[in-house]
């Protein structure tokens, strides 16, 4: 049995220890905002925060957040998540939409890391999530634009 | 995918008489369209919509309406929401002639009905060459005109006053004593009127939608806060998950499986051979993995092919300098206009195997159960989708339930003459609904591994071709062979293939919009035990390659500038070279460059829309070219969703970057060598260019922008690197060349 603080709950999971995260947030906790991608962390889909730092959840096993808190895109609560999420939806930043739970946990830890982020800032704390239908042109902006809501 | 006839692909699949360009009529919207010939010869379930279906209060004028009468208008996309906005863009046009409140515009897909929801430009059902809007603008625009003037014509008796009177605007109907009605409270009084016929269109100079940028994405919410569901987020009571063991090569086969370990895996439920390979049924996704891992399996790889990707464009070379190719343009004069050429070009390009490595890997959810097989896919392709669904079950189409949902990227993928992901998934919910405690609900999802290692890729090309230059450096020759599997050989589609020439394998080279001399353009079509598969902008993936890069040697090879000399070869084609000037101008093209950097420019046109795009580019230390700026100007017809059109012209400048710097798939004796995003490397974020789109304020009927983008980037990379470098890229992607500044 894993307990797992999950978005402020703490859940009981029948789950081998070894079980990745992300199928243990998918299969038996029923959160399926988190996206299954590549399953070697190549690709971000899957990227959560384990006590506010973004983490590949396709290659963390599941008894690594024992003790710790996790965030999955359905948990995002912080004023930085707001604003992230309503400059998403103000630029229409999504196309397939399938990536965009990870894009946006991405970029949320990162605002909340460094609140007015460079372009290099936003290279380093992205390039790990994919898009392939390359949406970057609009995630940049959509974190600046958020940087800025939250500045004002 | 290529752009059919009316209902070619439908006389194709089997269909005996071409379905009619049609309004929809009431009549044969509440029979679900069974009167028609095409419904019988395609064996289609002969039953309404069930989601259309009139429940209630509501007001069902057509197909693609609901009114309820909370005033809610709920439009009925019949076209597949990978990504490209087709669900805003059609939208729009049903909201613009209804003149409905966007506010309170909500929408559904629609089931599998053929004969209500097929596609135009296909006569099926299914989505694919950039066709949503462009076959859906008269359609939609009589569906929500028709609907308006019965909601004025019941506002008009009921408030006494000539239908001229009334006015809508935003989802209020309002008559000349400040009458004023929302569309719900006249909803049951309009479901009572005839439809009428004929009805006039709006003039575009009244649009209040279409072109302007009122009308957002209808699941940027969704898809911005984890709700959006996908074909991996079904849920279902007693749902399982299944992942198959498949060939490790193409022609592999399957000699012995030993499955006892697998079934030992807690959660693993079922082991079962289906003809994909073996299938590992359980209760979750990590424990059908390990249970995959426990087979052991024993397979003979003595048929495995092709040998390899070098051994192949071998080949191919070969091919393409031998005769009897099939003919796309037959030219007696070429021979002679090569030989009497001041300068010739003669160059041979290659091109590599490509995947389209969508997001989420391919999947589906089958379910055998009352007599039915239900199932639940991002199926893009529904008429193609539900027949072999009904194949693989055992069981006739009307007993097939597809419930399509948004898929997470195809790029071509999800629209194949095989249904592959269907099929599995049925073969799978076949197998186990035979075994006690079987009868239950199951997706088959693919690692990213399977579905990078699967084959139906954009096929493998080679083109040689010979330019003859005059005196003056204008055209004197042109002879052109190309050599690459046909997509369409060997599906429900080869009927479409003419003279051994698929249009697919050549479109872009011929036919053209430029003023050639006259060419040769010849095909071979070899076979591989790889299936070839369409990937955004098909054909033109490469041929506008080979074109863009040939035309830009020409003109250095002449001495004139490469926008000039293509605009003296496109002088009866004015959209074409619009949107050479546009991003020309735009782009700055011709500026003074710093050190180290150079422009580019190419155009192309496909699927009846014109781009031309001007890039930036540097290199970077390690000798690969950095792609800074890219300036695209797009003539599409009407713009319905102005920022839609910039978001494609975005992502297909992401989408072709992306292949022609690393894409690539190799082949090692029948097997694939790359597994994952780390080997088959995408665009991340860094590699982003700055995107500046120009929009053509066009009359014109709507095209489409989900591909047109992607063919003109490559070559103007190309075309800035030989600039840059004095190099000339004859194969791709570039990852495969090192550059250094001339």
């Amino acid at each position: 049995m894993l307990n797992i603080k999950i978005n402020g709950e703490v859940r009981e999971v029948d789950a081998d220890p070894y079980t990745p995260l992300l199928w243990v947030i998918r299969d038996e906790l029923g959160l399926t905002g988190t996206k299954y991608g590549c399953g070697v962390a190549q690709c971000g889909a899957c990227t959560v925060h384990v006590d506010g730092k973004p983490m590949r959840s396709c290659s963390a096993p599941a008894y690594m957040a024992g003790g710790r808190s996790v965030t999955t895109i359905e948990g995002l609560s912080s004023p930085a998540a707001k604003a992230v999420q309503k400059a998403w939806i103000d630029l229409d930043v999504v196309q397939c939409g399938y990536c965009q739970s990870g894009q946006i946990m991405s970029a949320v830890a990162l605002l909340e890391a460094k609140p007015k982020p460079t372009d290099e800032d936003i290279n380093h704390a992205l390039s790990g999530n994919i898009c392939r239908c390359a949406t970057y042109h609009r995630i940049r902006a959509a974190i600046h634009q958020a940087a800025a809501t939250l500045k004002a | 995918m290529r752009i059919f006839e009316d209902g070619q692909l439908g006389a194709a699949i089997g269909a005996t008489e071409a379905p009619q360009r049609e309004g929809l009529k009431r009549r044969d919207f509440l029979k679900g369209g069974a009167a028609t010939g095409f419904a019988l010869a395609l064996q289609l379930p002969l039953v309404a919509p069930a989601s259309a279906a009139p429940a209630g209060a509501e007001f069902v004028p057509n197909a693609f309406v609901h009114i309820a009468p909370d005033s809610t208008v709920t439009f009925v996309i019949k076209h597949h929401e990978m990504g490209q906005g087709a669900t805003t863009g059609l939208a729009t046009i049903l909201a613009e002639e209804l003149d409905a409140d966007w506010a309170n515009v909500k929408i559904e897909y629609a089931p599998a009905n053929t004969p209500v929801y097929k596609n135009l430009a296909f006569g099926a059902q299914g989505t694919g060459g950039s066709t949503s809007i462009a076959n859906s603008w008269p359609q939609l625009r009589e569906a929500g005109a028709t609907t308006r003037a019965m909601l004025v014509s019941a506002a008009a008796q009921k408030w006494k006053v000539a239908p001229e009177q009334i006015k809508v605007s935003s989802g209020v109907i309002s008559g000349p004593a400040g009458q004023s009605a929302k569309f719900g409270e006249l909803a049951a009084a309009a479901a009572k009127l005839p439809v009428p016929k004929n009805v006039p269109l709006k003039d575009p100079k009244n649009f209040v939608l279409v072109g302007k940028q009122q009308t957002r994405r209808l699941d940027s919410i969704a898809k911005s806060t984890g709700k959006a569901q996908y074909t991996i987020d079904v849920k279902l009571p007693g749902l399982l998950t299944a992942v198959i063991a498949r060939p490790p090569a193409f022609g592999a086969k399957l000699k012995s499986v030993d499955d006892s370990a697998a079934k030992a895996v807690k959660g693993v439920k079922f082991v079962v051979k289906v003809p994909e390979g073996v299938a590992v049924v359980a209760t979750g996704m990590w424990p059908a993995l390990q249970g995959r891992k426990a087979l052991k399996l024993d397979w003979d790889l003595s048929a495995a092919g092709p040998k390899s990707t070098e051994a192949m464009f071998a080949d191919y070379r070969k091919l393409a300098s031998a005769s009897g190719g099939a003919s796309a343009n037959r030219s007696e004069q070429t021979a002679a206009q090569l030989q009497g050429a001041a300068n010739t070009i003669e160059a041979v390009y290659e091109f590599p195997y490509l995947a389209h490595a969508a997001m989420e890997p391919m999947n589906c959810v089958a379910w055998l159960h009352d007599g039915i097989v239900e199932t639940w896919s991002g199926h893009q392709f529904p008429t193609f989708d539900q027949q072999f669904a009904a194949k693989a079950a055992g069981l006739p189409p009307e007993k097939v339930k597809l419930n399509t949902l948004v898929s997470g990227g195809s790029f071509g993928r999800r629209a194949n003459s095989w249904s592959d992901f269907t099929v599995e998934a049925v073969n799978v919910a076949k197998a186990i609904s035979k075994l006690p405690g079987g009868k239950v609900p199951v997706r088959v999802q693919q690692t990213r591994e399977d579905d990078m290692r699967g084959g139906l890729y954009r096929p493998q090309y080679v083109h040689a071709v010979k330019v003859g230059l005059a005196k003056d450096g204008k055209l004197a020759g042109w002879q052109h062979s190309i050599v690459g599997q046909s997509i369409m050989a060997g599906t429900p589609m080869a009927s479409l293939i003419k003279d051994g020439v698929d249009e697919t394998s050549v479109e872009g080279v011929w036919p053209t919009p430029y003023a050639l001399p006259s060419p040769s353009v010849e095909l071979h079509s070899p076979t591989q035990a790889v299936r070839p598969l369409w990937w955004r902008s098909v054909g033109h993936t490469h041929t506008a390659f080979v074109m863009e890069t040939l035309l830009d040697e020409a003109a250095t090879l002449a001495k004139q500038d490469a926008v000039a000399y293509r605009l003296a070869l496109l002088e009866k084609q004015p959209r074409m070279a619009g949107v050479l000037k546009l991003a020309a101008d735009k782009g700055g093209w011709g500026k003074k460059m710093p050190k180290g950097k150079a422009q580019g420019v190419a155009v192309h046109f496909s699927f009846n829309t014109y781009v031309a795009q001007v890039v930036e580019v540097s290199l970077k230390p390690d000798g690969q070219p950095r792609v800074e700026r890219v300036t695209v100007a797009v003539d599409c017809g009407v713009p319905v969703n102005p920022d839609q059109i910039k978001a494609q012209m975005e992502g297909c400048v992401g989408f072709g970057l992306a292949a022609a710097l690393y894409g690539e798939i190799e082949i090692e004796n029948g097997a694939v060598k790359q597994s994952n995003y780390h080997d088959y490397k995408v665009l991340r974020i860094q590699d982003m260019p700055v995107v500046d789109v120009h929009i053509v304020n066009s009359q014109e009927a709507p095209t489409g922008v989900g591909e047109p983008g992607v063919p003109p980037l490559a070559p103007a990379v190309a075309n800035a690197l030989a600039k840059l470098t004095g190099e000339r890229v004859r194969r791709l992607p570039f990852a495969r060349h090192t550059f250094k500044s001339a």
